[in-house]
């Protein structure tokens, strides 16, 4: 019977299993602040029936999408609403990215240039002159600072100061640590080391890594973002041959090598997505089996307000960071409403999309606010910057948390047996 | 009952696209016209077919005429119709369980017919159209197109009425009125509220499709017609770009259509008896024999969402005793009544095809004109109808703009466009806005959702309805009062359902499953709705 084949109906990224409920545009972070914008379900499978019929029917105005996927986390019919976005711009889109974007895309690059002269660069790029720079002629928003660039990148300390130490352990796993964690912030990737020690896991690095590609896709350079994706997935097919996990921090990465490289960028993850996840998840898994413990201090104390990013919602980890957070015994734990931030990666950077990046995170701004935490918790770092600029409270990663929570030796001696 | 004497040339009855085509045609030469239909426009065989601007490849070899005629009008409504086509191009496979040797003779017949056709590398025609059954073993390429039935007749009335000519639309012949051995007018019944009254015309030109019989035997004339059944699937977005068609002699479900935002497989052809024709309902055997044979020249159609079935009445004219009605003639039937059966004032244009309404409007009108001793010529061929008179741009539009302007061609002139009120869509598949359904309903002969749907494609799209019905019954209720935009909606989304119902699973039925509970479980539409209307019926 040709109708039993009809039970098979599938389509690209599910943009005909498209009930029109329109679920998706309510929970829309971007619908909600501007008419411009069409929404998930006109920007999505509405519009792809359009740009079938001629390419002429696409829009720029899919350039406002956040890629946020929390349009995709609503949709009760798995329609794969925010690929169909990302997929119409990577291959309809017209205009070139400018100086501008691939300047905020190539973390990688900018990383690596701006890292040996973290002491010049840094107080610059807070200079009101510089700024003014940025904004005029590179259309970077002045509200915006650029996080720090370390002086010693993560990778460094790692060779110098923590890899001749990993091979004492008897399990193993290897870290993913991203760009923020390497030029940025190397003392995630310290605690990251810190806690998988203490539970008596050795880290070693990847062969070669390369910026997960995030940024690139965002600013219309995938082919670009595929290249690195394919360097990064033969890196950890290595270390998976080897039996290590591959772990991380930060979600946007994480999400963006488990889901975007098969669904964007076309490039075959299923051997290694399974095996990629976020260290809180891990650790979380460990405990509930009964692997792992950990200790914590008894005189640590903090109000944590927990901000779930968009793509924490989208894989739907939010509840393995919340429970490991919450084993810690004197904090004061907060679940804040979950919304976007509005920033976005690099998109709260541009000047066009300052003042919508900035009423888009409204909500959440407020919801800290009126909580007064002593610090907001979240996996993602551009997160981070936002909440931090747009509040003044300081947001750390969960690991972090649980790296300045935790009794060291005695999580030691409990992980011994 | 309200009698009123009113005079014309020429009264044609029949909304579908040869009537409207014979209307303008009236009107450009001057004649005093009233185009009469008892429904909305193109409701019969003009509604319900593939919209495909034949190349007439497919006739070329069981009947040449028919295949000259149409790649002639093929050329023409390219020119003057150009905001209802689509110059998509078309392909003729040959599948491995098909006949090479037929694609020679195909060939052939078409060159001789004046119909390019080009052999080409089946590699190559995967390359053109990637949705194409990869099995074949040989592909010809032809100029076949995709048309809009629904915007050429109504582009066709608007003509005709900007060059004079009257409409009435919800309007029934019911009765010729004849004196001695000539027809001098008609009796007609507003099926709206019921009121009869006469028109008088010099000519009354009967243009009614397969129900051309019912309108002749009115005057004791028999006109033997054929009522051949075809039914067809739609399905939620295109698979292909070019229209795909079998390389074989005419047979079921081997033309696949890329329309709109859709594509459409045909068809079946039965033969039924003329009382079913108003009554025409798709059966699971053509369901299936459909999605089985269009399978062949796409795969993915049988993974693909389909969203409607429905089926319409060629008004074919037999001349043979073929049961099947394939081997019957395209071909154009005028009836001189006057010469055929000694009743004067009275001509009959049947036969043809939708591709040569043109054709069939200027053979009857010059049989008028010659009766009404007028020598005007006929003009239609090489004069732009409305919208058409040049490209549409498609540029720096949103995207409702660009569906817009796709629909109305230059006419999109008339839809407010660039504020928030008019720029709001009811329909978000098909990108309808405020703006363009408050043009349709002023300016498109509007009366219910059913006709805005024709002039915009509101409810076409994957929803059916489940969304856009009721914001659009809002805008139209601006005008119309809350009850009337109630029964209204009921009998929409009844009319969605019908279509819907010979394919209802998968996602087509959880989509319905949605609908039923919007309209009835949460708005109460079936209980709201006070009378059910006489149009609906013309679903």
């Amino acid at each position: 019977m040709a109708t039993e084949t009809q039970t098979k109906n599938v389509s690209v990224n599910n943009f005909e299993q498209c009930l029109k409920c329109s679920i998706c545009t309510v929970y829309c972070p971007v619908s909600a602040v501007t008419p411009l914008y069409p929404g998930p379900k006109q920007a999505g499978p509405d519009g792809e029936r359009y740009r079938l019929k001629d390419k002429e029917f696409f829009n720029e105005a899919l350039k406002m999408c956040l890629n946020c996927k929390r349009c995709e986390v609503a949709c009760p019919n798995d329609v794969h609403i925010g690929d169909i976005i990302q997929a119409a711009r990577i291959k309809y889109s017209t205009q070139k990215p400018k100086l501008r974007d691939m300047m905020l895309a190539n973390t990688d690059f900018m990383g690596s240039m701006a890292s040996p002269f973290a002491p010049i660069v840094n107080p610059m790029l807070k200079l009101k002159p510089v700024k003014g720079i940025l904004h005029g002629v590179m259309g970077i928003d002045k509200h915006r600072t650029f996080p720090n660039y370390a002086h010693q990148k993560f990778e460094t300390w790692f060779k110098k100061e923590a890899a001749p130490q990993q091979d004492q352990y008897r399990k193993h796993v290897t870290y993913f640590h991203g760009c923020y964690a390497n030029y940025n912030y190397p003392q995630l990737g310290k605690d990251f080391v810190k806690v998988m020690n203490a539970v008596g896991y050795g880290v070693h690095l990847l062969e070669k890594e390369k910026c997960c590609g995030v940024a690139l896709i965002a600013n219309g350079l995938a082919e670009q973002a595929k290249r690195q994706g394919e360097v990064n997935m033969a890196s950890m097919r290595k270390a998976i041959a080897k039996g290590h996990p591959v772990l991380t921090t930060s979600s946007t990465c994480t999400f963006t090598m488990r889901d975007e490289y098969d669904h964007l960028l076309g490039i075959d993850n299923h051997d290694v997505r399974d095996s990629i996840s976020l260290v809180t998840r891990f650790l979380q898994q460990l405990i509930e089996k009964g692997e792992i413990k950990l200790a914590f201090r008894a005189d640590y104390r903090k109000r944590i307000a927990y901000h779930s990013a968009c793509h924490m919602e989208r894989m739907g980890w939010v509840p393995y960071s919340t429970r490991l957070l919450r084993m810690i015994p004197n904090i004061d734990f907060v679940m804040l409403e979950s919304q976007c931030c509005g920033i976005s990666g690099t998109y709260g950077f541009k000047k066009e999309n300052y003042e919508r990046s900035q009423a888009i995170g409204e909500g959440l701004f407020q919801n800290i606010k009126e909580v007064h935490p002593d610090c907001v918790a979240t996996e993602c770092e551009t997160c981070k910057w936002q909440i931090e600029m747009s509040t003044g409270v300081p947001v750390m990663n969960p690991i972090s948390i649980i790296a300045e929570a935790l009794d060291v030796e005695e999580t030691r001696k409990l992980n011994e047996k | 009952m309200n009698t009123q004497r009113k005079n014309y040339d020429v009264v044609v009855i029949g909304g579908g696209i040869t009537g409207a085509g014979t209307a303008r045609d009236c009107a450009m030469r001057g004649l005093k016209v009233l185009l009469v239909e008892r429904y909305d426009f193109s409701t019969g065989a003009t509604g319900r077919n593939h919209g495909l601007l034949h190349s007439g490849a497919r006739y070329a070899v069981t009947d040449p005429d028919s295949a000259t005629e149409c790649i002639q009008e093929n050329m023409i409504l390219r020119k003057i119709a150009r905001h209802c086509v689509e110059e998509t191009e078309g392909l003729f496979i040959t599948l491995p369980e098909d006949d090479l040797n037929y694609q020679a003779t195909f060939v052939q017949k078409c060159t001789e017919a004046g119909i390019r056709a080009e052999i080409i590398d089946p590699k190559l025609a995967k390359i053109m159209e990637p949705a194409v059954n990869p099995e074949i073993i040989g592909a010809v390429k032809i100029p076949d197109a995709s048309v809009d039935p629904f915007r050429l007749t109504m582009a066709n009335v608007l003509d005709a009425q900007l060059h004079g000519a009257e409409v009435l639309v919800y309007h029934e012949v019911v009765e010729l009125i004849i004196e001695q051995t000539r027809v001098v007018g008609v009796k007609l019944r507003n099926n709206h509220n019921g009121e009869t009254f006469n028109v008088y015309a010099s000519i009354t030109i009967n243009a009614a499709g397969i129900w051309g019989t019912l309108i002749a035997q009115m005057a004791g004339v028999k006109i033997n017609m054929f009522p051949a059944k075809g039914s067809l699937l739609i399905f939620g977005h295109r698979v292909n770009n070019m229209v795909i068609n079998r390389c074989r002699k005419p047979a079921n479900a081997d033309i696949l259509v890329p329309d709109d935002a859709v594509c459409v497989i045909g068809t079946t052809s039965d033969r039924v008896p003329i009382e079913e024709c108003d009554y025409m309902r798709v059966t699971p055997e053509e369901v299936e024999v459909l999605l089985t044979e269009g399978m062949k020249l796409a795969p993915s159609l049988g993974t693909t969402r389909i969203l409607r079935a429905y089926a319409g009445v060629r008004p074919l004219v037999a001349s043979d005793d073929d049961p099947t009605g394939r081997s019957i003639s395209r071909g154009i039937v005028t009836l001189d009544h006057e010469k055929r059966d000694g009743l004067a004032g009275f001509a009959t244009i049947t036969g043809g095809k939708m591709m040569t309404y043109r054709l069939m409007a200027e053979q009857v009108t010059d049989l008028a004109c010659q009766k009404l001793g007028v020598t005007k010529t006929c003009q239609t061929a090489t004069t732009p109808l409305p919208g058409s008179e040049k490209k549409p741009e498609l540029k720096k539009y949103s995207f409702a703009q660009k569906a817009s302007e796709g629909r109305h061609g230059t006419l999109d002139a008339n839809v407010k466009h660039g504020d928030v009120s008019n720029d709001a869509l009811v329909c978000e598949c098909e990108g309808v806005s405020v703006g363009e359904v408050r043009y349709a309903v002023t300016k498109l002969h509007v009366h219910n959702l059913i006709n805005l749907r024709r002039r915009t494609r509101v409810g076409m799209g994957t929803c059916q309805g489940e969304l856009c019905a009721c914001r659009t019954a809002g805008v139209m209720g601006e005008e119309d009062g809350a009850q009337r935009a109630i029964n209204d909606l009921a009998g929409f989304m009844n009319e969605r359902w019908k279509g819907m119902q010979p394919v209802a699973w998968g996602d087509n039925l959880a989509e319905a499953q949605l609908t039923a509970t919007i309209y009835q479980g949460l708005l109460g539409v079936d209980k709201l709705a006070k009378e059910r209307r006489l149009e609906y019926y013309e679903i």
